[in-house]
């Protein structure tokens, strides 16, 4: 008798699969782009405090932009697990990519904050503001003129890098077809979808960041 | 931390596979960045200056391998041309797809740096009874690299950064081959710890070196 695989070709359930592992990227890049965001900011308002902060930071932000993503969502993922923390891919994940998007947009941010002019913001303090209203109505709109468009780069990267947490074994849009190509053999038709997905988001992001940088400088 | 043991002997004892593994990693780092370079320069120009064919293409090139993830741009190398029987190596896959990022990326920094030149230097050149080749590698690319180099150097660790996805597809490069020796242990902490400080380690040497070079290119 010919032993024969079920289900081998693929199948409208496929396609529920796979719109599993869109919601499942779509998820875990806008949860550390929020707190790997927030986290930054806060970050990069730190290094520019002082030069004892800058230097007390710069560790952190120059192993996670020297380390590849996939050690870097390994060693998450080992050392939460040694720690007993987390059970869920997605925690893992998470971890990784905000940790790093912490690293990234903190430079960004810094960068952003240097590039308000000094005199703007004696004349701030001058007028009678404290270091914080300074900070939140003079320095940071400014900053955020010039942070924007890298940042976007940066959120850019992040959905990219996103399609590696399959490897900690979050079934995100990459390793569903993944999975789907090793059972089926269908490479192209799935390679070609996983492609069109992530260039669809990014491709118009990167134009409009383009469009706007070349707005702002003029 | 749950009684947890840490056993940093057995990363030691196989810390001969993981040099061999930084080893393939440094070279294909190292021949991607050429390749990438190359290919990239006469694709920035194409976007600067060229037009019609050309100019489509390097476009082309340059939104695929920017706007899709690298371990996409892999598996297009490696399962995607398997499809069509063309089996390449694992090494060959990493190199031609970390290659074929490098350029995409290479050549938007390139573009950048020649729009920063003066544009009156080409005609400049070419009226001195220079070639269009010989202009822009005589005249044009030795001002470009100087103004584009931080960029640039980036991109190459980038590029390195890359490699790592190697043990996607069963390379033996520095994480491959890390991958590898600590499956019969499952110490995977202490493995890719020391991994991690080995890429550091590379980064910093690529980092290091790069401006040695610059120093030296741009002595004056």
């Amino acid at each position: 008798m010919q032993f024969q695989f079920a289900n081998q070709g693929l199948a409208w359930s496929d396609a529920y699969f796979l719109a599993q592992g869109l919601v499942n990227t779509v998820r875990l890049a806008v949860t550390a782009t929020i707190i790997g965001t927030l986290a930054g900011i806060v970050l990069g308002w730190v290094r520019t405090v002082s030069v004892t902060m800058r230097i007390a930071t710069s560790p952190f932000i120059d192993i996670l932009r020297s380390v590849p993503m996939i050690i870097q969502l390994i060693l998450a993922n080992s050392f939460l697990s040694i720690l007993g923390l987390g059970a869920s891919p997605f925690w893992f994940g998470t971890v990784a990519l905000s940790a790093w998007m912490a690293a990234v947009t903190a430079e960004v941010v810094r960068a952003g904050l240097l590039s308000v002019p000094v005199q703007y913001r004696k004349s701030a303090r001058s007028l009678g503001m404290n270091g914080f209203q300074e900070l939140v109505h003079i320095s940071m709109p400014l900053a955020f003129r010039t942070a924007l468009t890298p940042w976007i780069g940066l959120v850019l990267s992040l959905i990219k890098d996103s399609a590696l947490a399959g490897v900690v074994g979050y079934v995100e849009y990459m390793r569903a077809t993944q999975i789907l190509i090793t059972r089926t053999h269908e490479t192209w038709l799935l390679l070609i979808g996983a492609g069109l997905f992530y260039f669809i988001i990014c491709y118009p992001v990167s134009r409009y960041s383009r469009r706007l940088e070349r707005k702002i400088v003029v | 931390m749950n009684g947890y043991q840490f056993y940093w002997s057995i990363v030691w004892d196989s810390l001969p596979l993981l040099l061999a593994g930084a080893w393939v990693t440094v070279q294909i780092t190292l021949l991607a960045f050429i390749i990438g370079t190359l290919i990239a320069m006469p694709m920035a120009v194409a976007r600067q200056h060229g037009e019609g064919w050309a100019y489509r293409f390097s476009t082309c090139w340059v939104e695929l391998s920017r706007n899709t993830p690298a371990v996409f741009q892999l598996y297009v190398f490696y399962f995607g041309l398997g499809a069509f029987h063309i089996n390449i190596s694992s090494y060959a896959a990493v190199l031609i797809s970390v290659s074929f990022n490098n350029a995409g990326y290479m050549t938007e920094i390139f573009r950048g740096g020649l729009s920063a030149i003066p544009r009156q230097q080409l005609p400049a050149a070419r009226s001195l009874g220079m070639t269009g080749a010989q202009s822009f590698i005589h005249v044009i690319f030795p001002q470009m690299f100087k103004v584009i180099f931080l960029a640039y150097v980036t991109q190459g660790i980038w590029g390195m950064l890359n490699t790592s996805l190697g043990m996607l597809v069963g390379l033996p490069e520095l994480s491959g081959a890390t991958q590898y020796a600590q499956s019969t242990s499952f110490r995977t902490f202490e493995f890719f710890l020391v991994t991690a400080l080995i890429y550091y380690l590379i980064a910093k040497a690529l980092q290091l070196s790069a401006q040695l070079a610059f120093r030296l290119v741009y002595r004056s």
